[in-house]
């Protein structure tokens, strides 16, 4: 089987999402790259050397620069011609394209896998990861986005790929980039930090999220994340969502203060490899899958922490 | 301009699914069932446009069993005009859900089609992308604001790294994400005139779409439980344990 990896990249580097999605996509047989984008010749090369990378296509032309699916799905869909499986990471990123690419190609996609059983069979969570389903498609062509937290990242060296350009097509002219508000931030990214702090609703305002999460997560070079209920009230962006439908993360150490648990939230965060709860209702849910629990006021307890890192 | 909204009869997202006993599947039985909560943000989008004078009709469109019916119920009461539902106690998948929506969009001519962003059951996250290949139309997933102007949609996105903005000509599809609007109550007088507003029932066949599964559900199984942990009685022994976890030196 032959696969094609939807490589993301940003700012000249691959994104850490990609390499989740090459090792799942080396489960399923030889694994090819799809860049796209204007100026990617850095990014190819670096693709090329993904290991287990065997080939990767390029499509490099001025309409391709902001990844716009209307101008992507038409190049993935025309080289699937001679792959089997689309593959591309679970991210907003590979969400927004891979179904297009798969409605050009009539087949059913598989969202979001987080196993490969075989080459036609799928584990993949639903209602808010409280069930697995475990799925086999009856398409003779695949497409597959990739859970990034659920595979280990493909190796960034020790591959030697070749490189191919492909037809970049042309514009269909029917939607364009205006403008992107991109979150500067010194901390990790949620997806990649290998500690997160995360906060809810009970921190009451924005500025008292930011006033006591910040210090916390500075001091332990932590990302930030926010508990839906926390973003819904303005307290945090969107972009720290994290659960069912944010952001999906799986860091060495969650942090999760003043946030009781639900199930949506619990979705993206309960495969973290230890979670750490405060929060002052002993009840709350989040404690039953906390490893380590504080019952208390998060605002006395987050500065004493703060201090005592 | 007219507007479709597509909404999905889902579990409520307040109710916790459970596994069945035999895997195949999550226990529906009994089991208190609401409009998917994107959906309703959509349909709270598509109504504002309508008020802005923006849009001149909305129409709400649901596939799924006679009771999805509700679900439009619930739509005409918060706003749209009319409901067409495509009956069928199949359990039909995002691709076929698609291509039913391209037929009705073929009839309706709307200038833009809404839904959620992603159906909180199956958690896929497909249909609109894939409304929007077959139709040849732009896409705006994951809206958190939709302004039209001059035969044009701007989107503003929620994306892995903040937001972006896209220009879409129209006809184009938009999906909705958490904090494009919040929706309305709708009221009971409004629930009472929705009774009323007229709702066209179809079938995929007469639509002359297949709905047969792609993808074989073999088994559903619950998730592997975590542990409850220990609960400390202070932030010395917090950081203690974060030292243990190697946190701290």
């Amino acid at each position: 089987m032959k696969t094609l990896v939807y490589i993301e990249h940003e700012g000249g580097e691959v994104r850490d999402a990609t390499l989740s999605a090459v090792t799942a996509a080396a489960k399923l047989g030889e694994v090819h790259g799809l860049v796209v984008g204007t100026n990617v010749g850095p990014v190819a090369e670096a693709a090329t050397k993904i290991a287990g990378m065997a080939k990767v296509h390029v499509a490099e032309a001025a309409h391709l620069e902001h990844a716009l699916a209307e101008n992507i799905a038409p190049i993935a869909a025309e080289l699937m011609g001679h792959h089997d499986a689309f593959v591309a990471p679970s991210t907003t990123t590979g969400r927004n394209i891979a179904p297009r690419v798969a409605a050009l190609l009539d087949v059913m996609q598989i969202s979001d896998i987080i196993s490969v059983v075989d080459e036609s069979t799928f584990t993949r969570p639903i209602y808010a990861g409280n069930a697995i389903a475990t799925v086999r498609s009856s398409d003779a062509k695949k497409v597959i986005t990739v859970r990034g937290t659920a595979f280990e990242k493909a190796a960034r060296d020790g591959g030697s790929g070749s490189v191919e350009k492909v037809d970049a097509g042309s514009d269909p002219g029917i939607s364009s980039f205006v403008s992107a508000e991109t979150s500067e931030s010194e901390r990790p990214e949620l997806t990649s930090a290998k500690i997160i702090v995360s906060g809810g609703r009970a921190f009451g305002s924005s500025e008292q999220f930011h006033a006591l999460l910040d210090p916390l997560a500075d001091k332990l070079g932590a990302g930030v994340g926010a508990s839906r209920a926390a973003v819904d009230a303005g307290y945090a962006p969107n972009d720290y969502q994290v659960g069912q439908t944010g952001k999906i993360v799986a860091p060495e150490i969650y942090i999760a203060i003043g946030i009781s648990g639900a199930i949506q939230h619990l979705a993206g965060m309960k495969d973290s490899k230890a979670i750490i709860a405060i929060n002052k209702d002993e009840d709350a849910p989040i404690f039953q899958v906390a490893d380590v629990g504080l019952v208390g006021d998060l605002f006395k307890i987050v500065p004493e922490l703060t201090e005592k890192l | 301009m007219k507007l479709l909204v597509a909404v999905k009869r889902v579990i409520d997202f307040n109710v916790k699914p459970r596994v069945k006993m035999d895997g195949s599947g999550v226990d529906l039985a009994n089991v208190k069932m609401s409009m998917n909560p994107f959906d309703e943000i959509a349909v709270e989008e598509a109504t504002r446009l309508k008020e802005k004078g923006v849009a001149t009709e909305v129409v709400a469109v649901s596939i799924g069993p006679a009771k999805a019916q509700e679900t439009l119920r619930t739509a005409l009461a918060m706003g749209a005009d009319r409901a067409i539902l495509v009956q069928t106690d199949d359990e039909v998948e995002p691709l076929a859900v698609a291509k039913i929506l391209a037929k009705i969009a073929a009839e309706e001519e709307p200038g833009m089609i809404i839904l959620g962003k992603q159906a909180i059951d199956d958690d896929n996250n497909q249909t609109g992308q894939m409304l929007a290949a077959l139709l040849g139309w732009p896409q705006g997933t994951f809206a958190s604001k939709v302004e039209v102007a001059d035969g044009s949609v701007s989107v503003a996105r929620e994306v892995d790294g903040g937001a972006e903005t896209v220009k879409l000509k129209l006809p184009a599809v938009v999906t909705t994400d958490l904090r494009l609007n919040e929706p309305r109550y709708a009221s009971l007088p409004n629930i009472m005139k929705a009774k009323s507003k007229p709702l066209a029932t179809r079938t995929p066949d007469e639509l002359g779409v297949d709905i047969a599964r792609r993808l074989e559900v073999l088994k559903v199984v619950e998730p592997a439980k975590r542990q409850a942990g220990v609960k400390v009685a202070s932030v010395d022994e917090l950081v203690g344990k974060l030292k243990a976890l190697g946190v701290v030196k």
